[in-house]
């Protein structure tokens, strides 16, 4: 047999089979948020099924060049279809996991098969030595090649899901092709080709209409349906619509749903405003969807807003995507408002601005560069940026999910010197939500309600501060730049609750 | 894959990463644009050479002239300067202040060329503490006298992390895949460190102390030093290879040598010293440039009027009531001279021989016994974070299977939420092998092009791809960089001799003289220099140290 055709035989399995698990783990950490656990966990676990693939080698005795063949039409379906299949499933949470470790295992084992059974087959044309110099050689120019094609080629111009079809694809022709390489050694071939045959075209069809695959598959990670998605350098928004109104994702995370977004935005801004001493001059951190904007503008004493937010693309989807600008009341075009595309903590660090009003509105503490912006550090900054009687708010998770989470918040809002008011409000697509109010000293009541709120009146509003038993101050370390207990702490308590 | 490059990969790196990295196929990554940017040869050949001319006219007449800009040299300065010596200069030969705290910048951020981090000081007394408190770096003092310290300015999570075979963990032990027994072992270890760390001679005095001339003399402790750290983790059946390969990269990290070649006093000084046994220690003091940042500090007390950059100092000649100093810039070789009433020497060993006149004829014998690990540092600059598997970029980085000492952020420090930014690491690599004339002649034989192919062949399995994101590298080769404690080197009789001043007018300050290259020994004797010149004009006040 052509010892160079084997070799790129060789070659590509290898990559595919890499690919695979480089699919499986992005789309483990894509979709189920940036944990730092995700990826190393799924590679652990595909080596192992390697592993096992390895030795269960051993029990394949007979017709090895026909098992050979079988195994590559297995891998290429099982490995072809991962994508896709993973985000279909991701619209059932229980099933997500066990699906994304099931793939890991399935495909592992089957790709640990690979090359033992390839070695035995060849053991009688090479040298032993030759022989497992070049297979493994191969083997790891394969693994280069697919680490580098991955990040650089395929993912940014294939997508994750043409991808692994395409992979798939290719490891199903290398079945198809081994009926002739390996033809001395298998006997009949006819059925064999034919089953080949049609592994290949199924695969080729699913490549071809990826695109709507692609759709359809990420849509199904969310309940409605996907009306808008684009990926800016920081984040994946996508924009879903449904029967009770739409909702923003970022990263796969809800940022609000359009129908109970009021109550998030009415606690979050309202409390604050009402205690501040004057309200002229507002700062807003994050919130980059316009929706704080438009509750703060509700004061007509307001005269300037100055909002935050790092994502360009955030900011302008919310004054340029219709349905989005209706639901602010177009805050991002309101002549008060002046958009700041930048790093909060640059922000603060740099400027010298007072406001008399802030709103700090930033993602949960899921990483440890998110977790820098609830440091005593950050606080110290804000701080700085506090005009006389000046009152800011945090939101600060849920306490109820995440509760020692949201004390730690409150805990290192004190450390840094702020007298602080927690409260928390219903959601119900988010749950229990909690902020924490905060100030140089307790701020008096100085200001009404605007008009047209839906969700706080005088009469709900001293309520807000009343914890109950399951959600009430546990102890909680305070949490610094050079500790980031935060983000330990959250990671630990929302993986509880998924 | 031409064998070249796996020789030199596998020579300088060990065989693993040879391997990984060349295993990846006949691709040889895209080279990295960049430069070597060390002058080492030159400043060599003007010391060695004939005596250069010395210039015409009187000499300029000061109180004090300080020799070398390094932390010894600025840490005398500004004590000399803090007690009003107006007629005071600086001569450093390069063409700034710093010496192997040096600190570079490009658009991306500012980085190290050499130091990089201080550990925080544990008690508010002291020159080390008096340079933080001037930077406001204190905030504040407890009550038992132990300082905080502005939060921003102390490492910020995630602090360390290592690559083992295909994935990132935290922290600097290899906790993946450990047995019991070597976590048992680890355990048994931190506790001897810890009863090294509360041990208290008669005298009141820690077993292992910062400045380490602080420490204890009792024999108890001062014996360790006639011992290598590998044959007393032998003598103490320390052999999980997870033991054993964290206390070999502490040594090459802080000494630029290995287990093998480095005291076992050093050794254990380095776990023990930093605290008491009992309340952790605040942790380190970082800048994006590094120690730079403190260079500036001392820099700006020292006043730039009497700093002379680019000024090579060739010849001190004691006399009765004062020294001639000669010295001449180094880049247009026109010659100064200097009578000064008191000098501190603050290079280091090696140079003291060639410049001191009655060091040329009759060296003492003490010179020869100061021996200095070359190094390698370089300043990789990418247009985003190098992307890796597994726990998350840290600021110190390091490749358990690899020589090299990985490396650091610059950019960790940066008052910024937003990590996904373009950013400069900086590479550590020690040449820390027995003998270091072979390790310098090692050092050298490799070029830009060699030192650009071990960075990336270094960094390669942990980060595939990464020579598409390298925008520059930037490579500076020490050929003396970091004084090293032999066994026997610390409690010895030369390192003692050495600290004895020359006659009543040449006092010594450098790192060195401490037998490890650390910022407080430096400061410590910086400190002590200046003011033994304070005592010598006749101006003594009270001791800083
Ligand atoms: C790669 C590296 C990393 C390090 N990391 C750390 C760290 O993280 N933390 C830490 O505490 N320490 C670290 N160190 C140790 C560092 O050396 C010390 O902290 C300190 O900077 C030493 O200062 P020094 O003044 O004793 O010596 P040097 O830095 O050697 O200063 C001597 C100065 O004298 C000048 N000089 C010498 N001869 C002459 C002459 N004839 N005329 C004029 N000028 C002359 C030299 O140019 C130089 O500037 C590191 C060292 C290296 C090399």
């Amino acid at each position: 047999m052509n010892r160079s055709l084997l070799f790129v035989t060789v070659l590509v399995i290898a990559t595919c089979g890499l690919v695979y698990e480089l699919v499986v783990g992005t789309l483990a950490s894509y979709l189920l948020g940036d944990s730092v656990t995700q990826f190393s966990t799924i590679i652990g676990v595909y080596l192992f099924a390697m592993g096992v693939g390895s030795y269960l080698s051993r029990y394949l005795e007979r017709g090895l060049a026909r098992r050979f063949v079988d195994i590559e039409l297995a891998v290429a379906l099982l490995g072809g279809t991962c994508a896709p299949v993973l985000f279909f499933s991701f619209a059932w949470p229980a099933v997500f996991r066990l699906a994304v470790y099931g793939m890991v295992l399935g495909v592992g084992t089957l790709v640990g098969l690979e090359i033992p059974l390839l070695l035995r087959i060849l053991k009688d044309q090479l040298k032993f030595k030759d022989l497992v110099s070049q297979v493994l050689t191969f083997d790891y120019l394969g693994a280069l090649a697919a680490s580098l094609l991955f990040p650089l080629l395929l993912v940014p111009r294939l997508g994750l899901v043409r991808t692994s079809l395409l992979f798939g694809l290719l490891n199903a022709a290398v079945g198809l092709w081994s009926t002739w390489l390996l033809e001395p050694a298998l006997g009949g071939v006819k059925l064999l080709r034919v089953r080949a045959g049609l592994v290949c075209l199924l695969l080729a069809g699913g490549v071809v209409s990826a695109d709507r695959l692609n759709g359809w598959a990420e849509a199904q990670q969310y309940v409605d349906e996907v009306v808008h998605a684009t990926s800016s350098p920081y984040q994946r928004i996508v924009l879903t619509r449904g029967a009770r109104g739409f909702s923003l994702f970022l990263n796969g995370g809800l940022q609000f749903a359009s129908v109970d977004e009021y109550r998030y935005h009415e606690a979050l801004v309202h409390p604050a405003m009402v205690r501040a001493a004057n309200i002229k001059k507002v700062l807003i951190l994050g919130g980059g969807d316009g929706l704080a904007a438009r509750e703060v503008l509700r004061y007509p004493e307001v005269e300037s807003v100055t909002l935050v937010d790092l994502d360009p693309e955030m900011t302008s989807l919310a004054k340029s995507y219709a349905d989005l600008a209706v639901l602010n009341g177009h805050s991002l075009e309101n002549p008060k408002l002046h958009v700041h595309n930048e790093d909060a903590m640059r922000f603060l660090a740099d400027g010298d601005e007072e406001f008399d009003a802030l709103i700090i509105d930033f993602p949960d503490p899921h990483n440890f560069s998110v977790g820098k912006l609830y440091t005593t550090r950050f606080y110290e900054l804000v701080a700085r940026h506090l005009a006389p009687g000046a009152v800011a708010v945090v939101q600060s998770t849920s306490p109820l999910f995440a509760r020692q989470s949201f004390w730690c918040v409150d805990a290192t809002l004190r450390a840094a010197g702020f007298w602080t008011e927690p409260y928390h409000a219903l959601v119900p697509s988010f749950g229990e939500w909690g902020y924490v109010l905060a100030a140089r000293a307790p701020p008096a009541r100085v200001r009404d309600l605007p008009k047209g709120l839906r969700f706080l009146s005088d009469e709900t509003l001293p309520t807000l501060g009343q914890f109950p038993l399951d959600m009430d101050r546990v102890p909680a370390e305070v949490n610094r730049l050079n500790n980031q207990v935060l983000v330990r702490y959250y990671e630990d308590e929302w993986r509880r609750w998924n | 894959m031409e064998l070249g490059r796996r020789d030199l990969v596998a020579a300088f790196l060990g065989t693993a990463v040879a391997q990984a990295a060349c295993r990846r196929g006949s691709r040889t990554p895209r080279p990295i644009p960049g430069e070597l940017v060390d002058r080492q040869v030159e400043v060599g050949h003007l010391l060695r050479g004939a005596p250069p001319p010395i210039a015409p006219g009187p000499p300029r007449t000061v109180d004090v002239l300080v020799v070398g800009a390094g932390i010894a040299g600025l840490c005398a300065a500004w004590r000399l300067a803090s007690a009003g010596i107006e007629d005071l200069v600086v001569c450093e030969l390069d063409s700034e202040a710093g010496g192997t705290a040096r600190s570079g910048r490009n658009a991306v951020s500012a980085f190290p060329w050499g130091a990089h981090y201080l550990p925080a000081p544990r008690s508010d007394r002291g020159p080390v503490a008096r340079l933080l408190r001037e930077l406001g770096a204190i905030t504040g003092v407890d009550a038992e006298g132990r300082p905080s310290f502005a939060e921003q300015l102390l490492v910020r999570e995630p602090e360390e992390r290592l690559f083992y075979r295909g994935a990132w963990y935290e922290g600097l032990y290899l906790r993946a895949g450990a047995s019991a027994a070597d976590l048992a072992e680890l355990a048994r270890f931190e506790a001897k460190m810890d009863s090294f760390a509360a041990w208290v001679d008669g005298k009141g005095r820690k077993a292992f102390d910062v400045p380490s001339g602080k420490g204890s003399d009792d024999a108890e402790v001062t014996s360790l030093d006639r011992l290598s750290m590998a044959e007393w983790m032998d003598a103490e059946g320390y052999r999980s290879s997870r033991l054993r390969w964290l206390v070999d990269y502490a040594c090459r990290d802080d000494f630029g040598a290995r287990a093998e070649h480095v005291s076992a006093w050093a050794g254990v000084w380095y776990f023990a010293a930093r605290h008491d046994g009992k309340t952790k220690s605040a942790g380190y003091l970082t800048w994006p440039e590094g120690n730079g940042r403190l260079v500036r500090q001392l820099a700006t007390a020292v006043g730039p009027r009497r700093l002379l950059t680019s000024a090579l100092v060739h010849t001190v000649e004691p006399g009765e009531d004062g020294c001639r100093v000669h010295a001449l810039d180094a880049r247009t070789r026109a010659p100064t001279s200097f009578f000064a009433r008191q000098v501190v020497f603050a290079g280091p060993r090696f140079v003291a021989g060639r410049v001191l006149s009655p060091w040329r004829k009759a060296p003492p014998g003490f010179l020869a016994e100061f021996q200095y690990s070359p190094w390698v540092v370089a300043n990789l600059t990418l247009s985003a974070p190098p992307p890796s598997r597994g726990f998350p970029l840290a600021w110190d980085n390091v490749l358990y299977e690899s020589q090299s000492l990985g490396y650091v952020v610059a950019t960790h420090q940066l008052e910024r939420a937003d990590d996904s930014g373009p950013t400069v690491l900086t590479w550590y690599y020690a040449l820390a092998g027995g003998d270091v004339r072979a390790e310098r002649a090692r050092l050298l034989s490799a070029g830009y092009s060699e030192w650009e192919q071990l960075v990336a062949a270094d960094l390669a399995p942990a980060h595939p791809g990464l020579d598409a994101l390298a925008t520059r590298l930037e490579v500076w080769r020490w050929g003396h960089a970091m004084v090293r404690p032999r066994p026997g080197f610390i409690w010895g009789g030369a390192r003692r001799a050495a600290e004895e001043s020359l006659g009543a007018r040449v006092h010594f300050a450098h790192s060195d003289l401490g037998g490890m290259a650390l910022f407080e020994e430096a400061c410590f004797f910086g400190v002590r220099a200046a003011e033994r010149c304070l005592a010598g004009l006749g101006r003594a006040g009270e001791s800083w140290q």
